[in-house]
C-alpha cells in the first residue's frame, strides 16, 4: 500500500502536437480509490500508463510511496494492472494466468496455488474454472480472471484501464459495485480510468476530471456535482448533462426564454468586474421545476423520455429556440407539443465565463 | 452459397437470377479445370510409376496395363543414403531457421531495433539475387572450408536460403500478438526470454508450424545447390531422381516411381499440418 503522486508529469507524443498529458499534478492518498475520467483523447489512459511505466515521461516525475519511480521498470514498481481487453494469456489456464507474475518472482508452487485459490474465492470464481483456458470463459468470467491476476500479486497500487467496457450493461453495474467493495476490503490504492462519468461518480472516493491533457478538477463526486470549477466539468459530470445556455446580461439577471432570470449578487458583481455582456447559464435537469403556467421559463415539450421513476422532457425554449432537458416525476408527464413553464431557484444556477469557461461568482 | 443468401435470391427477377447462377457455375468450372490441369501431371506420374517400363513409353499412352511394384522395389533398394541426407539437411536447416528466425523476427517487430526497416529489406534483398550468380563464390568458399560434398554445407546453405522468408513470415505473425498482452507480461515481470517463450510463442505457434512446413518443402525439393556442391556424401533425394535417369535404355517408369516416393514426405507433412497451415498463412488476413 502506498500513496501516489504525479508531479508536473508530462507526456508529449509528437513534437508539434500538444502534450497528451500536460503538467499533471495529482496526489492520491494511501488506500484511496481515484478515478481518472474524461472524454477520449483527454489523456486519462496515458496518465495511467505513465504510472504503470509503459509510457515514458517527457517532464516531471511520478512517485509511489514517496519514492521517485519515473525511471523504474514496470515490474519493479510493485503495481498490477487490469487491461481493457483483459490481456489474458490464451495458452495458459486460468490458474496459470493468475499465478504468472508470482512464477516470475520465483514464488514456490504451493504458495502460488494457495494465493490463486484465495483470490479465486475472493472473486467468487468457481474452482472448476481454474483449469480452463480463457477462451472457454464468458466475458464476465474473463474480467474476473483479469482482476484475479492483479489481486494475486498483492501489489501496492492497482491500475485499471476501463475494465468494464467490454461487459454488457447489467453485468457492468454489478461488477462496478463488486470492484468498489473489493477495493474497500483490500484497502489497496487504486487508480481507475473510465470515460463513463456514472462509473466515476459511483466508484471513486475522488474523481479527477481530465480534458485535453489537463487536469480540470479533482474532488469528491459530491463536490464535482455541486461545485464544478468550470463549464467543462459542469457539462461532463451528471446525466443527463447540465443545460448550458448562453444568455445576455441585463439589470439584475440574465435574459433567457423570454424572461429575466435573477442571478445571485456574487455572480453579478463578478460578471460586471470582468466586463462581460453575456454569460453561460448552467441549470441541471432536476432543477428545472415544472410550474403549472406560473413559472418564468417558457417552452414547448418536443420529446418525453420515460425512465420509470422519472421522465426526461426535451423542451424547446421560447424566444431562443434552444433545447433543454428537464427531469420530472415519472407519473403523468406533459405530452409532446404541450406548452410548459419552469421555475428555478437562484441558488441552483451556475454561471460561466463564455470565453474561458471558468465558473463565475462561486 | 450460404443459407442467408437464399431469401434474397428468391426475390430476384428471372434474368438476374439466371445471370448469378451462371456466374457461380462459370467460376466453378474455371476452378475445376485449373485444379485438374494442375493435378493431371501428378496423376500421370503416379500411374506411370505402377507401369512396367515397356508400357510406360508407349505413344499414345495406354491405360490398360498390369500394375507392378517392380520399379518401387528398385527405388527402395537404392534410395537409402539419399533420403537420409535429405532428411538431415531438411530437418537440421529447418530447426536452425526457427532458432534464428524467432529472435530475429522479435527484434524486427515486438521490440524493433534501430533501422529495423533496413534490416528487414536486407533480408529479403538476399533473395533477389539469382542463386546461379552466387554459386561460383559459394563453391570456392566451400572448397576452402573443406565442406564440399558435406551435409553440414547443405544445412548451412538451406538455412541461409530459407531464413529471410521465415523472418518475414514470423514477423508478420508476431505483429498480430496484442500489445496489451505484451504489456501485461512486462508488468508481470517477464524478461525478454520469458516474454518470447511463455507469451509470444504459444500465440504464434500455428504461424511457426506453417513457416517450418514451407522451409521443409523448399529444403526437401532443393536441387541446384545440392547438384553443384555435393557428389555422394551429401547427395539428396532430388539428386537421386536425376541419377535414376540412365545414359541409355528405358527410365520413365523408374523415374516416376522415384518422384512419387520423393513427393510422399512433403504430402504427408502438408496433410498433417493442413489446419495450422491455413490458420498460419491467413493469420494476418483476418482481424
Amino acid at each position: 500500500m502506498a500513496e501516489v503522486r504525479y508531479v508536473q508529469a508530462t507526456r508529449v507524443y509528437a513534437k508539434d502536437a500538444p502534450p497528451a498529458v500536460d503538467a499533471l499534478d495529482l496526489d492520491i492518498k494511501d488506500g484511496e480509490f481515484m478515478v481518472l475520467v474524461g472524454p477520449s483523447g483527454s489523456g486519462k489512459t496515458t496518465a495511467l500508463r505513465m504510472l504503470a511505466g509503459l509510457e515514458p515521461l517527457d517532464g516531471g516525475c511520478i512517485e509511489i510511496g514517496e519514492k521517485d519511480v519515473t525511471w523504474v521498470q514496470p515490474k519493479d514498481r510493485d503495481i498490477a494492472m487490469v487491461f481493457q481487453n483483459y490481456a489474458l494469456y490464451p495458452s495458459k489456464t486460468v490458474a496459470e494466468n493468475m499465478g504468472f507474475a508470482l512464477k516470475m518472482q520465483h514464488v514456490p508452487k504451493d504458495e502460488r496455488t494457495r494465493r490463486v485459490l484465495q483470490a479465486a474465492k475472493l472473486l467468487d470464481l468457481d474452482e472448476k474454472l481454474l483449469d480452463r483456458k480463457p477462451k472457454a470463459l464468458s466475458g464476465g468470467q474473463r474480467q474476473r480472471v483479469a482482476m484475479g491476476r492483479a489481486i494475486v500479486r498483492e501489489p501496492r497500487v492497482f491500475l485499471m484501464d476501463e475494465p468494464l467496457s467490454n461487459l454488457d450493461a447489467k453485468l457492468r453495474v454489478q461488477t462496478r459495485s463488486q470492484i468498489a467493495e473489493l477495493q474497500r476490503r483490500l484497502g489497496i490504492t487504486t487508480v481507475y480510468v473510465t470515460h463513463d462519468q456514472v462509473e466515476a461518480m459511483t466508484m471513486g472516493h475522488r474523481v479527477a476530471v481530465l480534458s485535453g491533457g489537463k487536469l480540470q478538477q479533482c474532488d469528491t463526486p459530491r463536490q464535482l456535482y455541486d461545485n464544478p470549477v468550470n463549464q467543462f466539468v459542469a457539462g461532463f459530470i451528471g446525466s443527463p448533462a447540465m443545460n448550458l445556455q448562453t444568455a445576455p446580461l441585463t439589470d439584475g439577471g440574465a435574459r433567457l426564454a423570454g424572461t429575466v432570470i435573477p442571478l445571485p449578487t456574487a455572480v453579478r458583481t463578478a460578471a460586471s468586474q470582468a466586463g462581460l455582456r453575456e454569460l453561460v447559464i448552467g441549470i441541471r435537469p432536476e432543477h428545472l421545476h415544472l410550474a403549472d403556467g406560473t413559472g418564468e421559463i417558457k417552452g414547448e415539450v418536443m420529446l418525453v423520455e420515460e425512465l420509470g421513476a422519472d421522465a426526461l422532457l426535451h423542451v424547446r425554449l421560447a424566444e431562443s429556440g434552444n433545447q433543454v432537458v428537464a427531469r420530472t416525476e415519472g407519473r403523468k408527464p406533459p405530452a409532446p407539443g404541450q406548452d410548459v413553464t419552469f421555475r428555478v431557484q437562484p441558488d441552483d444556477i451556475f454561471a460561466f465565463d463564455p470565453a474561458t469557461g471558468a465558473r463565475i461568482g462561486s | 452459397m450460404s443459407a442467408s443468401a437464399v431469401p434474397a435470391r428468391t426475390r430476384m427477377p428471372g434474368p438476374q437470377r439466371f445471370r448469378e447462377m451462371s456466374n457461380t457455375v462459370g467460376w466453378g468450372v474455371v476452378a475445376w479445370v485449373l485444379g485438374i490441369a494442375f493435378f493431371l501431371p501428378v496423376l500421370w506420374m503416379v500411374i506411370t510409376a505402377f507401369k512396367p517400363e515397356s508400357a510406360a513409353e508407349t505413344w499414345p499412352p495406354r491405360f490398360t496395363f498390369s500394375p507392378t511394384l517392380a520399379e518401387f522395389r528398385l527405388v527402395f533398394s537404392g534410395w537409402g543414403p539419399y533420403v537420409t541426407h535429405s532428411a538431415i539437411a531438411t530437418i537440421g536447416s529447418t530447426i536452425l531457421v526457427l532458432l534464428l528466425g524467432v529472435p530475429a523476427a522479435y527484434a524486427l517487430s515486438v521490440h524493433p531495433v534501430k533501422r529495423w526497416r533496413d534490416g528487414l529489406f536486407f533480408f529479403i534483398s538476399t533473395k533477389m539475387l539469382p542463386i546461379v550468380a552466387a554459386i561460383g563464390p559459394l563453391y570456392v568458399i566451400a572448397l576452402k572450408a573443406h565442406l564440399l560434398d558435406s551435409i553440414w554445407l547443405l544445412i548451412i546453405l538451406y538455412t541461409a536460403m530459407n531464413l529471410p522468408l521465415a523472418i518475414w513470415m514470423i514477423r508478420s505473425f508476431m505483429l498480430e500478438v496484442p500489445g496489451e498482452m505484451l504489456e501485461a507480461a512486462r508488468l508481470d515481470g517477464a524478461g525478454r526470454f520469458r516474454e518470447i517463450t511463455e507469451v509470444i510463442m504459444p500465440v504464434v505457434s500455428p504461424g511457426l508450424v506453417s513457416t517450418a512446413l514451407i522451409c521443409v518443402i523448399f529444403a526437401w525439393n532443393e536441387l541446384f545447390l545440392a547438384l553443384n556442391l555435393t557428389v555422394t556424401n551429401a547427395a539428396t533425394m532430388p539428386m537421386y531422381l536425376i541419377s535414376s535417369v540412365p545414359q541409355e535404355g528405358l527410365y520413365i517408369a523408374h523415374l516416376s516411381a522415384a518422384a512419387t516416393v520423393a513427393s510422399v514426405p512433403v504430402i504427408i507433412v502438408g496433410w498433417i499440418a493442413q489446419r495450422s497451415l491455413v490458420r498460419g498463412l491467413s493469420m494476418g488476413a483476418i482481424k
